[in-house]
């Protein structure tokens, strides 16, 4: 696998002149990749809207008259919907994802062909509990 | 050699182990709530608040805060020395992230005992 040439000692040596691409636009990123970094993005997204729930937690609890106000807002405004879908979906994907990684801590889809199978299903898994999610709000 | 004075628990062994307990407590709460608004589709603020009275509840939830905030840091740590380069940049991102981590704690633990 590794090009190995002798130097002028007669030792072995790794020839550092293997070709290397760095432009990242050029690689296309594998499904295994596309599901790590979705992890992360997730990750983020759902940081970014536990304000929002928190915000709705406190409401909710704060008061009958505030409970009302979250469960309204939840049932008639269409950006309260879009947003707690949005959150939900971050966190089903972020689930699914999750408990892959757990299976994999303790050695399952290391194999090439396993791991891409397990990424993929975590991708159809998280899109089918992101829709039925969506129904759910709506 | 990069020292990791800024990860949660200053070893990556002790990070990767609560990075797993805490994504457990979170999950077993997904669960439960999703599985409590699901089953409760006519939900009154009466049984929502008895629900948060609850002792049980309360434990639960303070679990879950502090998992929140471990979780959170420890990927958010990750993510940062991952892609800030710059000492600055990172430690301002950082900074924020702890910030905010520690308010929703204190937000969630105001909320669960000022009712």
């Amino acid at each position: 696998m590794i090009d190995h040439s002798i130097d002028k000692n007669g030792v072995r040596v790794v020839n550092k002149k293997r070709p290397v691409n760095l432009d990242i636009a050029t690689i296309s990123m594998p499904v295994t990749a596309t599901v790590s970094i979705l992890h992360r993005v997730t990750g983020v997204i759902l940081f970014v809207g536990l304000a929002f729930l928190f915000y709705a937690f406190d409401l909710s609890l704060d008061s009958q008259e505030g409970f009302d106000q979250v469960v309204n807002a939840l049932q008639t405004s269409f950006i309260a919907k879009f947003i707690i879908w949005g959150i939900v979906s971050a966190l089903m994907y972020h689930f699914v994802a999750g408990i892959k990684h757990l299976f994999m801590d303790i050695g399952y889809f290391e194999e090439l062909e396993s791991g891409q199978l397990a990424a993929k299903a975590n991708l159809v898994i998280a899109a089918i509990l992101i829709l039925v999610v969506g129904v759910w709000i709506w | 050699m990069v020292t990791q004075i800024t990860s949660f628990g200053r070893s990556g062994l002790y990070d990767w182990m609560m990075q797993r307990v805490s994504a457990i407590v979170l999950s077993l709460y997904t669960v439960f709530i999703l599985g409590y608004l699901v089953m409760n589709p006519d939900l009154t603020y009466d049984q929502w608040s008895a629900l948060f009275e609850a002792t049980w509840m309360r434990i639960f939830t303070l679990m879950t805060l502090l998992s929140i905030g471990v979780h959170s840091w420890i990927g958010l740590w990750s993510i940062s020395t991952d892609y800030l380069k710059a000492t600055g940049v990172r430690f301002f991102f950082q900074s924020l992230c702890g910030l905010a981590m520690f308010v929703y704690i204190t937000w969630g633990i105001q909320v669960l005992w000022g009712l």
